[in-house]
């Protein structure tokens, strides 16, 4: 038999790790809304504790800034709304994605089917509000994963340096060597579920070591600042250092790959997929339904287009909650 | 080359046995015999000996360097003599085999008996790991040089065939055979030169043989290039200068570049360009019937599958399978429907029987369901069809063929695909006997004979029986078909062991395969063999 | 910082041999490869049997490392399954990645920072948000659809291009791969820069800098810029093994034969012998990509010091 190799897509082979943390500093936010005791509002410009009356902490600051922020209404409502149709899909599509009329294969919109048909003859609507749960789940909880793991393993690298920060750094550079493709089929394999947990774990364990290596170089960068050395000066435990001082002035490199990460995320659900070691069919996912419909972008790009759309728009929003969130870390925003 | 004159063409033709290969051709409907043209082509995965080729991308070249004792017609799939001056049997076991006169291999060594009796020895012998050794299988003395269990060997040659002139040759098989004959006209029966034994490292660098064309230069993993033998004795002469077969790292890009004028010709069209080969290409795209089939093949060592009904439920499944959608909608017509388990290459007189798999093959939803429940229900409730993801693009018609099963017992989840990550994965889980449902099974046949469809496939034990069926009254009549000594009697009796994997539904067949290619428009004469390879030596360029 | 660098080349001794053994170890567990050499039938067992003893797979898997490692040590990579050897393979595929490897990194320094600077200094205005949409484009249009497109409207309609590069792979016949490669990564480098320079350009230094009266582009390049690279520099770092290693589809596509395409067939192929050799070089060039990020970092920052 002629065998031929097959497609795949690759940005997500390509972007071995990448990943952050976005939602981490938001909910933090939120629960640490309430000052905790002693905790002075620090700023590049006054790092020594403040006296008489007690300011808000910079994360309740934070989150008082971002009530008000349109940006961040509107991105939080996307989200909202992407949650509400990942747990009730049927909310907003009455069809089956599973029902397939093979007769009716690339057809365009029509009524009653506003987003046409794709490849196998299924209605492209029903799969993309159905493919949200799958792609949703997979891109958020597999960045949250990253963005914790990385952050704390490379911000606890580039803080401590010295041997911590060798052997830290040394093993994310064996875990940079596995080719994804190869891990996918060895630990993915095995494992029998069909669910997505697997697939987010071997995510998190992949791409972890990029979010490390870029949080590391963050933390070096503000370990240097005056206000962290005048902290130290003044005994600041290392524990409070890390947490109080350089945290939220090395957050932004991590929010921006996070982000940006969450994307490529989605997409690499569909990569193992393809390779036979994902989610098994009939598992259906914006990514499954995105590499399905590329090879065919000549003839039916609206197959394409439609969950390509809504993984643009879900990282639109995760994108503005980012940078939202970003902003009202910056005190010299304020 | 394109732009020489016709006085150039005069004196070539006037030097034609001088130095011929400086001569290039002018253009006139006879087309430039010396220009070049480029083909797609993708790296062979083994070493590229003839018993060592099992895929069609080294084939290709064989079939460009090589001449055995027999060719198959390029258009009927017959077998010829090519070498072979006479075959003669008395008692379809021995054989009398008279090389034709005159023939060399490109570097001057005559062929001779010698070089087609050094080769089979070469091809069996264990030591050599030449992946077709089973070709040589039935040929008496295989079991000493090629020992099932893997111990030594305890001889190195066949003590089947003899050397009984320079031209002359004896084969003894160890069972009837009748139409042995026809299939020496595969690759691994090629004749080999003393320079294949005597420096192998150089002759795999740059292979040498007896065919139309001869390696030039070969760079391993991008490009081949294959020019004219001028003293090619044979009759099928090149009609080209030569091919320049480049390595693709996918069929589109092969596609793309044959669009945009870099390559001439394609012989593997991608399935999401089906749609477009009209406004790409025009009728420069040709899609004819190959010797392959598809089907589902079922694991008959898990009971559930071999119970009393099961054939049955495999009925049902085949009448659940709209073929005609399938191949018109996923495949654009490049499937055709199948209805028996051969294959049309082989012709009415070889075999096929179009419809011998009558109302099982037909899409019938209603009885679908019937016959299903009838039998017992899908054992589980549900069926994965196994394939493997890697190579193929298999999950579209998985999916397809899982879809419309689906829709005609209604219900969502009575089939999935269960794709395997690696095909050597997929090939160990198939030995090791772990498949718990239908899964993927495409034959390509080896060469055109109805025994090819039947014997490797449901025989007791076949090499390519993979579901491990069996049965007595199929065992028997193979027999008895390949002991008969009238081809159309053979060809019958063979019709009816079919009608028994017919009866049990062995194997649900899908569909046939086409060859399909594309070319630029400098090409005339482009066609495809039963075997879907390009005919490249009577392709006319200009 | 002599030291430094000293303990970091000796640091890689451990990450060699333990991302070997883990490459090694992983390609075993995929199974024995041999059963996938024999097209859609069973090999024969005797054959099966010898080409397991020709690969060296009949041996316990330690003391095939073992051997392996020592005839990596003497320049011998061992031979693919097609015959041949792994040197060979590597010898024509790491050059033709490394030019695209470079082209990519040129286009993600060149534009990814340009773009990032222009948008970090123009937050909110209309380039911004256009730049924004690029980056949704890029992240949510497969990279095959964008190569796929690229190649039929510059290589067959235009015919600005060849569609395929040819084996020699020269740079101009690699820039449109390398910017198909690079446009996932640009994504990152262009936010990354633009969210670093929107953070700094209101430091203290960088306004002494203007109140100082340096001209504009002074104060972007040396201050600006200068100060907020180290997210950049730190993700161009770990990109290039992506890029390198991670190129196939962009190396199918445009049919290139490098790194990318070459590993994946070695992995699905189950060849121990390519595999690891790819994945060997590529860890070397791990280690050496992240010790120059870290030594930039001092460059950088004059405050970052190794000791």
């Amino acid at each position: 038999m002629p065998e031929q190799p097959p497609y795949e897509p690759e940005r997500a082979i390509a972007g071995t790790g990448m990943g952050g943390q976005m939602d981490l500093a938001a909910s933090e936010a939120t629960t640490l809304e309430q000052p905790p005791p002693g905790g002075p509002g620090e700023s590049g410009h006054e790092a020594s504790a403040a006296s008489g009356e007690r300011p808000r902490s910079l994360w309740s600051d934070a989150w008082h800034d971002l009530r008000r922020n349109p940006v961040f209404i509107i991105a939080g409502l996307v989200i909202l709304f992407l949650v509400l149709i990942s747990v009730w899909p049927s909310l907003i599509a009455s069809g089956n994605p599973l029902k397939c009329d093979l007769s009716r294969a690339q057809e365009g919109s029509r009524p009653g089917h506003p987003f046409g048909f794709d490849g196998q003859g299924c209605d492209v609507y029903t799969r993309t509000v159905y493919g949200a749960r799958t792609s949703v789940l997979v891109g958020v909880l597999a960045t949250l994963g990253v963005a914790v793991l990385g952050s704390v393993l490379g911000g606890l690298a580039g803080f401590f340096g010295g041997v911590p920060d060798s052997i830290l750094s040394r093993i994310t550079d064996v875990f940079f060597a596995i080719p994804v493709v190869l891990g996918g089929l060895v630990l993915l394999s095995v494992i029998t579920s069909n669910t997505v947990w697997p697939v987010i774990g071997f995510i998190v364990l992949l791409g972890w070591p990029q979010i490390s290596r870029i949080a590391r170089g963050s933390v070096i960068t503000v370990k240097q600042n005056d206000y962290v050395q005048a902290a130290r000066a003044l005994g600041a435990s290392s524990s409070r250092l890390l947490l109080r001082h350089i945290a939220p002035n090395a957050v932004a490199p991590v929010i921006v790959v996070a982000t940006i990460a969450l994307g490529t995320y989605i997409a690499l659900e569909a990569t193992l997929s393809f390779l036979g070691v994902g989610l098994k069919p009939p598992s259906v996912s914006w990514g499954i339904d995105i590499s399905a419909a590329a090879p065919y972008i000549r003839n039916a790009p609206h197959a394409l287009l439609w969950p390509s759309g809504a993984l643009a728009i879900t990282v639109l929003a995760f994108i503005m909650l980012g940078d939202a969130v970003r902003d009202a870390l910056d005190p010299k925003l304020r | 080359m394109r732009a020489a004159t016709h006085a150039v063409r005069a004196a070539c033709a006037a030097a034609a046995t001088l130095a011929v290969t400086a001569c290039g051709g002018g253009g006139g409907a006879g087309g430039d015999r010396g220009a070049v043209l480029s083909s797609s082509w993708g790296d062979p995965q083994n070493p590229l000996e003839p018993a060592n080729t099992n895929e069609v991308q080294g084939g290709k070249v064989l079939d460009m360097i090589f001449r055995g004792l027999k060719k198959y017609d390029p258009d009927t799939g017959e077998a010829r003599d090519m070498l072979a001056e006479r075959i003669e049997t008395t008692d379809s076991r021995n054989f009398t085999i008279t090389v034709k006169d005159g023939w060399t291999f490109s570097n001057g060594e005559k062929v001779t008996a010698q070089s087609f009796v050094d080769a089979w020895n070469y091809g069996a012998s264990l030591r050599n790991n030449q992946r077709n050794a089973y070709f040589f299988g039935y040929i008496d003395g295989y079991d000493k040089v090629h020992p099932a269990d893997g111990s030594k060997q305890s001889a190195d040659t066949l003590s089947g065939l003899k050397v009984t002139g320079p031209l002359t040759f004896t084969v003894k098989l160890n069972q009837k055979f009748s139409s042995f004959p026809e299939t020496l006209g595969y690759n691994a029966f090629a004749p080999l030169p003393r320079a294949f034994f005597d420096d192998h490292d150089a002759w795999l660098k740059k292979p040498v043989g007896n065919g139309p064309y001869m390696v030039e230069n070969y760079t391993r993993g991008s490009q081949m290039s294959l020019r004219k033998w001028e003293e090619y004795p044979g009759p099928d002469k090149a009609q080209n200068g030569g091919v320049d077969l480049k390595v693709y790292t996918d069929p589109n890009t092969a596609y793309t570049d044959l669009m945009a004028g870099n390559l001439d010709l394609t012989d593997d069209v991608p399935a999401a360009q089906l749609k477009n080969v009209k406004s790409d290409l025009g009728d420069r795209y040709i899609n004819t019937p190959a010797g392959i089939l598809q089907t589902l093949a079922f694991p008959y060592y898990d009971e559930r599958w071999n119970k009393e009904g099961s054939e049955k439920v495999r009925k049902g499944l085949s009448m659940a399978i709209d073929r005609e959608q399938i191949t018109n909608t996923i495949f654009q017509k490049t499937r055709t429907p199948a209805t028996d388990w051969t294959s049309p290459v082989l012709g009415k007189d070889g075999g096929f029987k179009e419809g011998l798999c009558g109302e099982a093959c037909e899409y019938r939803p209603d009885e679908a369901k019937k016959l299903i429940q009838e039998g017992g229900g899908l054992p589980g409730g549900q069926i994965k069809i196994t394939y493997n993801a890697d190579t193929g693009s298999h999950k579209q018609w998985v999916d397809a063929v899982c879809n419309s099963i689906n829709n005609a017992l209604d219900n969502d989840r009575a089939c999935v695909g269960n794709p395997v990550g690696t095909f050597a994965d997929f090939r160990n889980q198939i030995t090791g006997k772990k498949m718990s449902g239908p899964f993927r099974a495409g034959w390509q046949m080896d060469y055109p004979l109805i025994q090819n469809f039947l014997q490797p496939l449901y025989y007791t034990g076949g090499s390519s029986n993979d579901g491990k069926w069996s049965n007595q009254e199929f065992d028997d009549l193979v027999d008895k078909a390949n002991a008969e000594t009238d081809p159309a009697e053979a060809v019958r009796t063979f019709q009816q062991a079919e009608e028994v994997v017919r009866d049990h539904m062995a194997a649900i067949p899908l569909w046939y395969q086409n060859g399909s290619a594309g070319y630029s428009d400098r090409l005339s004469g482009v066609k495809l063999n039963p075997f879907s390879v390009p005919v490249y030596n009577e392709i006319k360029v200009g | 910082m002599g030291r430094y660098v000293v303990r970091r080349l000796l640091q890689m001794i451990p990450v060699f041999v333990g991302a070997t053994l883990l490459i090694f170890l992983m390609v075993n567990v995929m199974g024995d490869p041999i059963a996938g050499l024999c097209g859609d039938r069973e090999c024969d067992p005797a054959t099966a049997a010898q080409l397991r003893r020709e690969f060296g797979l009949d041996k316990p898997v330690w003391q095939q490392y073992l051997t392996y490692m020592g005839n990596v040590f003497t320049g011998d990579f061992g031979t693919a399954f097609n015959g041949q050897p792994v040197t060979e393979l590597m010898g024509t595929a790491f050059p033709v990645t490394v030019r695209l490897t470079i082209v990519a990194i040129v286009a993600e320094v060149v534009i990814g920072i340009t773009l990032g600077v222009v948008t970090g200094l123009r937050r909110g205005r209309p380039v911004d948000t256009s730049v924004l949409v690029l980056t949704l484009v890029v992240i949510s249009v497969p990279t095959f659809v964008t190569g796929l497109l690229l190649q039929l409207l510059l290589g067959v309609k235009w015919e600005w291009i060849r569609p395929s590069v040819s084996p020699e792979a020269p740079f101009d016949e690699l820039i449109v791969p390398g910017l198909v490669l690079a446009s996932v990564s640009l994504a990152y480098v262009t936010r990354l820069t633009r969210t670093s320079i929107a953070e700094n350009r209101r430091s203290d230094y960088v306004r002494t800098a203007i109140a100082k009266g340096l001209p504009r582009h002074r104060v972007i390049t040396r201050h600006l810029l200068r100060n907020s690279l180290i997210p950049v520099v730190t993700f161009i770092g770990t990109d290039i093994g992506a890029l390198m290693g991670g190129a196939i589809v962009t190396e199918r596509i445009f049919n290139i034969h490098g790194v990318g395409y070459q590993l994946y067939q070695g992995i699905l192929r189950q060849n121990t012998q390519t595999v690891v050799g790819f994945v060997t070089v590529l860890v070397l060039v791990f280690l050496v990509a992240n010790l120059l990020v870290d030594l930039l970092y001092a460059v950088l920052d004059p405050r970052i010091r190794y000791a």
